[in-house]
């Protein structure tokens, strides 16, 4: 900030003050500082109001600056954001979201208050938009923060290993480099709605006590950018028809994929490719009628759930986890159970961890009964039941009001019981043509078609494969002329090439210019995309340098690091780069949105 | 002129002998099909796309390709094979196949299930067994077949050594055979060095020649461009009488397209013969129709220029005409079962393969039991026009562990089924091949069933009848010779045919078309009735229906399209 004072009618020592004031002082601390001292000439309590403002230095706003910062893979980190920034205009304070990959990293120290907002991946790795900021944070070129307020909402899943470390990261980072946290990290689980709720709040209500702003404040035009909104959200689910639900895998797979097609009739819900669709499962009733015969409940008898009463046994079977153990759970059940084996085995992680491993609550209860556990409290041990994410397989351009997903049922057997994954097996046996599913649209801009005439490889096995049908329904309706590459893997070519008809009838067109597959189990040694793409190494890079847009869908733990090793290599052999500057070719792709993951 | 050719023909013309883009196909991963125009060409490498149609509507709705695989049929003249390879055929089931053999009605055998991916595999494996693929389907001469006698082992070795030098002469030469499927280099020589007898275009349509020995005609020699007649005289081949412009198939509804038998032509004697296989293939060569593909085989060039025409031809081509035929009398063109012993003392057993498909299933072991046979025999094995197999010269001292083989595993040497069932006969269809209407294999065995009851009603179950069945009307188990014969129309559907003769010499004409099961059976019972009642010594079934004035004794093409009724 410069500033020339010396025609001010301040004097020298006043004037040096101002100017170490004014020194690094951000734009919205002066805003608010201009709104202040406008209160205080017009002889008001001192209290900066924005409609003073607004008539005292025009067009300058004094609300609170607060940046909202989200690194997020499927999209939820970033919808909290905007509702963060939506909500932050009611409290008075004016609130900027911006993508942690789009983020300049010498703004950082000009922050006023900053809000974090931060998914966990796999191993505990950040989201790739946020691998940079992550990276910058923890690195020397970091700044000193000291004057910076801020808090840290982090989001996982509390059944793996590194639950929430990112956020847990950044809080602690932060905290490292001198900032003061306004109000204290929240971890959310993957039932995170009301402690993010809370966390919103919290933050929303902290910076305004403190900016003593209470008046709304001009809606920050970034904030406000969202996609039309339907009645219908994660909140408000759409109980969506079923209109096919068919079997994809060929006789003799070992693997069951379904397609399913929901009809989204009047339910306003808009999509674009690459977008998810959140289901709201329904827990297996055999397992629920285990659980109830096991602990001697009544299943009609009434509990707590949901901001309503329902039956145990439908709290059991719609709204809480019962698959799923959690080291949460295990620690109030060794509180609760008093028993001296189990509280031993949940102070070892490691050892917890091994025995949760393919295990429930059925085997909990079994393994170590609670005397007298009431129905109610059980529920209250339990954390709900959470939507289960598919990628949309259709592109709304190409079939109107319906919505296609791709569905892998998932079914193991470990500890000597047959176990499923619950949403995969509730829409293979149980939801038929007809039944109702409740469901919301998970955008995910992370994922995204480029510009028509772009090119774009698509990586996809598995039911990974599912965005980029949507990819090529969309781009065949808007007649993009951008060539399109696929890269598909599965098992057996006979009966596991998932939507085989529909690429060949695409490539037959000319829409899909290029097809290479990897089936693993047709030949002796196995074969992956991976494989794929290194057998195309040259056609590859040549893409790229045309300006393709890579994507990658499907497994994290193993398909997409081998993909993403098998591009380095390619840009090493192919671009002649040394190792260093093929991860930063990548990060920068990645940068420029054209490496785009939706991994899980 | 070439827009007015059939998209076929054009194909084959355009291939570059028979390469197309087989090879670029071959090495596409993403299906399990060919591209179109290559699946032409394949046929001349013996080998037919097709998919299985049990899962075609399954897969549509999953949103897979239909189950594409291939159908290989062997090069096999005279159906005769060693025991070393039955056993590397048995194996190659097993490795490339759907784990069956289908001996067929050109004495050969037939692999199904063959994938994409298994097909250079499977071609390299029999070439190792010393076999091969080429001509066993497309627009070439086809397998020869000759009779089997196994009792006259001096005139059987005779005929087969004939059959391996036509099969040989007529052979097609391009490169393209061993460039595709053996992995060896291209080594195309320059235009029609590549292909000295076929040039470019082949021949207009498949072509098939067969050897009979009187009074057995199990081949149909009939049925065939070429019948070969043999004339013996002191227990030696001497020449043959010369048959042509035999062929089965027709077109629904078609009645420019009928089947054909055979017109004599003449003598020739034998040192002459496989030129004059020669001289009559080059005249359909070059006088057959390239226009039309249902007016492309060799009995429509005969029926369109006449038998004098094709005689002055054959005279031009070959070089000398042919001489007045010889007199000779066939009798049957069944098979007979169990063991002959053959003039050298050594031993021979046909065996009843049912439907020609060797294959284990939960009613036997019949694959096994026929490698079990192969591991232990020093001799060969022939495969017969009926889809049944001989064991040939089995030494005496080997007759004993066969004969125990046949037993433990129920094997059917004549003695285990109805004279109707020995004389049955069925094309593969469905689910395989692409251009089957209705059920023949899989619907002959209880079909049969229902007639040998009908028959046993009537106290006709010592009678032999023969019978056939095909899935569609192009006639590969020779259904217009067959004495009771269906040719499938539609699902549960087909036409009835009757009154063919015993010995493959007098086609049978339409009875009625398009009726099911129930009324084919309510057809044949009164008939069956009136045969019990009337028939007269030794007398056939469809004799007897010409004899009572059923059916008539002549055939013109228009019988084989109206119904009697």
């Amino acid at each position: 900030m410069t500033t020339d004072l010396n025609s001010s009618p301040l004097s020298a020592g006043q004037q040096a003050r101002l100017a170490e004031l004014l020194d690094g002082i951000s734009e919205g601390q002066l805003f608010w500082l201009a709104g202040f001292l406008a209160g205080k000439c017009s002889g008001g309590s001192g209290r900066a109001s924005a409609n003073t403002v607004a008539a005292a230095i025009t067009p300058v706003s004094a609300a609170p600056e607060l940046t909202v910062l989200f690194g997020s893979q499927t999209g939820n980190a970033e919808e909290l954001a905007q509702q963060l920034a939506a909500r932050a205009a009611d409290k008075g304070v004016s609130a900027k979201v911006v993508d942690m990959a789009d983020y300049k990293h010498r703004q950082l120290k000009k922050e006023q208050y900053l809000a974090v907002l931060a998914s966990t991946q796999g191993e505990g790795d950040p989201p790739d938009n946020a691998l940079d900021f992550h990276e910058f944070l923890h690195g020397k070129k970091a700044p000193r923060l000291e004057g910076l307020r801020y808090s840290v909402l982090s989001l996982g899943d509390s059944s793996y290993e590194h639950f929430c470390k990112t956020g847990q990261d950044f809080d602690s980072k932060l905290a490292a480099l001198g900032a003061t946290a306004l109000a204290e990290r929240v971890d959310c689980d993957v039932d995170y709605e009301d402690l993010a709720e809370d966390w919103i709040n919290r933050v929303l209500e902290t910076i305004a006590s403190e900016a003593g702003a209470s008046q709304p404040a001009a809606v920050n035009p970034l904030a406000a950018e969202q996609a039309p909104v339907s009645a219908h959200s994660r909140k408000h689910p759409y109980p969506a028809v079923i209109l096919t639900n068919q079997l994809l895998s060929g006789r003799g797979s070992d693997k069951e994929v379904r397609h399913i097609e929901l009809s989204l009739e009047d339910s306003g819900l808009v999509y674009k490719p690459g977008d998810a669709v959140g289901v709201f499962p329904e827990n297996n009733p055999a397992l629920v009628n285990e659980l109830l015969s096991t602990l001697d409940f009544d299943g009609e008898q009434t509990v707590s759930a949901v901001e309503r009463e329902v039956s145990l046994r439908e709290a059991l079977a719609f709204y809480r986890e019962i698959t799923l153990l959690t080291p949460p759970l295990m620690k109030h059940w060794a509180d609760l159970a008093a028993d001296d084996a189990l509280k031993a085995l949940v102070a070892d992680s490691g050892e917890l961890r091994a025995w949760m491993e393919g295990r429930d609550l059925l085997d909990l209860i079994k393994a170590w009964p609670i005397p007298r556990l009431a129905p109610q409290e059980l529920v209250n041990l339990l954390r709900k039941l959470p939507p289960r994410l598919y990628s949309i397989s259709s592109s709304q351009a190409a079939v109107d009001d319906e919505v296609h997903i791709t569905v892998a049922a998932v079914r193991y057997a470990s500890h000597g019981r047959d176990r499923e994954g619950v949403a995969s097996a509730w829409l293979s046996d149980r939801m038929s043509e007809g039944d109702q599913v409740r469901i919301y649209i998970d955008p995910n801009k992370k994922f995204a078609l480029p510009d028509d005439s772009k090119p774009v490889i698509m990586i996809g096995p598995g039911t990974g494969v599912a965005p980029f049908r949507a990819f090529l329904q969309e781009r065949e309706e808007r007649e993009a002329e951008g060539e399109n590459w696929l890269f598909f893997g599965d098992r057996r070519f006979r009966s596991d090439f998932l939507y085989q008809s529909e690429w060949l009838k695409w490539r037959r067109d000319g829409l899909l210019t290029r097809l290479d597959v990897a089936f693993s189990r047709d030949q002796a040694e196995k074969r992956y995309v991976q494989h794929c793409l290194k057998e195309n190494s040259a056609e590859v890079w040549a893409w790229l340098q045309r300006g393709a847009s890579l994507y990658v869908c499907g497994d994290a733990d193993r398909m997409a690091p081998d993909v993403h090793q098998a591009l380095l290599e390619i840009a090493s052999e192919q671009g002649g780069l040394n190792p260093e500057q093929a991860e930063e070719f990548l990060r920068q792709l990645n940068r420029d949105k054209r490496y785009q993951r939706d991994v899980y | 002129m070439s827009e007015q050719l059939p998209e076929a023909e054009v194909i084959k013309r355009e291939s570059n002998y028979l390469r197309g883009t087989i090879l670029e196909g071959l090495a596409d991963r993403t299906t399990g099909a060919l591209p179109e125009d290559d699946t032409k060409l394949t046929k001349f490498h013996g080998s037919y796309q097709q998919d299985h149609r049990d899962v075609r509507d399954e897969r549509r709705r999953q949103k897979l390709e239909p189950l594409y695989q291939f159908m290989v049929r062997l090069r096999l003249p005279g159906g005769v094979l060693t025991a070393g390879q039955w056993l590397g055929l048995d194996k190659i089931a097993d490795e490339c196949a759907d784990s069956t053999l289908r001996l067929t009605t050109r004495q050969t055998f037939q692999f199904h299930g063959v994938f994409k991916e298994q097909m250079q595999p499977f071609m390299q494996k029999i070439n190792a067994l010393g076999l091969d693929s080429r001509g066993a389907c497309g627009d070439v001469n086809r397998n020869v077949i000759s009779n089997v006698n196994p009792h006259q082992s001096q005139l059987q070795g005779e005929i087969h050594e004939l059959s391996l030098a036509i099969s040989e002469r007529l052979r097609w030469r391009s490169a393209a055979y061993a460039e595709i499927w053996l992995g060896e280099e291209c080594v195309q020589k320059l235009g029609e060095e590549e292909e000295p007898f076929y040039g470019y275009k082949y021949l207009p349509r498949k072509f098939k020649i067969a050897l009979a020995i009187p009074p057995k005609n199990d081949c149909d020699v009939f049925a065939n461009d070429i019948g070969l007649i043999a004339i013996v005289e002191d227990s030696q081949v001497r020449g043959f009488n010369v048959v042509v412009g035999g062929g089965m198939g027709l077109t629904y509804g078609d009645p420019a397209t009928y089947p054909r038998l055979a017109t004599m032509a003449g003598y020739v004697p034998k040192e002459q013969i496989v030129d004059a296989c020669e001289a009559i293939c080059a005249i359909q060569r070059d006088f057959g129709d390239r226009t039309n593909r249902a007016h492309a085989r060799f009995k429509y060039t005969i029926d369109d220029h006449g038998m004098d025409w094709f005689r002055e031809r054959f005279a031009e081509y070959h070089g000398q005409a042919f001489e007045k035929p010889r007199s000779f009398s066939l009798s049957h063109n069944g098979d007979r079962f169990g063991w002959v012993e053959g003039e050298d003392g050594n031993q021979h057993l046909t065996l009843l393969i049912p439907t020609g498909r060797v294959a284990d299933t939960e009613n036997g072991l019949l694959r096994t039991a026929l490698r079990k046979i192969a591991e232990i025999h020093d001799g060969s094995f022939r495969i017969t026009c009926n889809q049944n197999l001989l064991v040939a010269n089995v030494s005496p001292e080997k007759k004993s562990a066969v004969d125990a083989i046949v037993e433990e595993y129920k094997l059917d040497a004549g003695n285990r089924s109805s004279p109707l069932r020995q004389n049955s006969m069925a094309c593969v269809a469905l689910p395989t091949c692409g251009l089957a209407m209705a059920e023949a294999e899989r619907f002959l065995p209880e079909f049969v069933t229902r007639v040998e009851q009908a028959m046993a009603e009537e106290g006709l179950e010592p009678e032999a009848i023969n019978l056939r069945i095909t899935g569609c009307p192009n006639g590969c188990a020779r259904p217009y010779l067959g004495e009771i014969a269906l040719t499938g129309k539609a699902p549960g559907k087909y036409n009835l045919y009757l009154g063919a003769d015993f010995s493959g010499q007098r086609m049978n004409r339409l009875y009625r078309e398009n009726i099911d099961t129930d009324t084919i059976l309510s057809e044949l019972r009164p008939l069956f009735r009136t045969y019990q009642q009337q028939r007269e010594v030794n007398e056939r079934f469809g004799d007897f229906l010409v004899r009572i004035g059923i059916v008539e004794q002549e055939r013109t093409p228009t019988m084989l399209h109206q119904p009697v009724k």
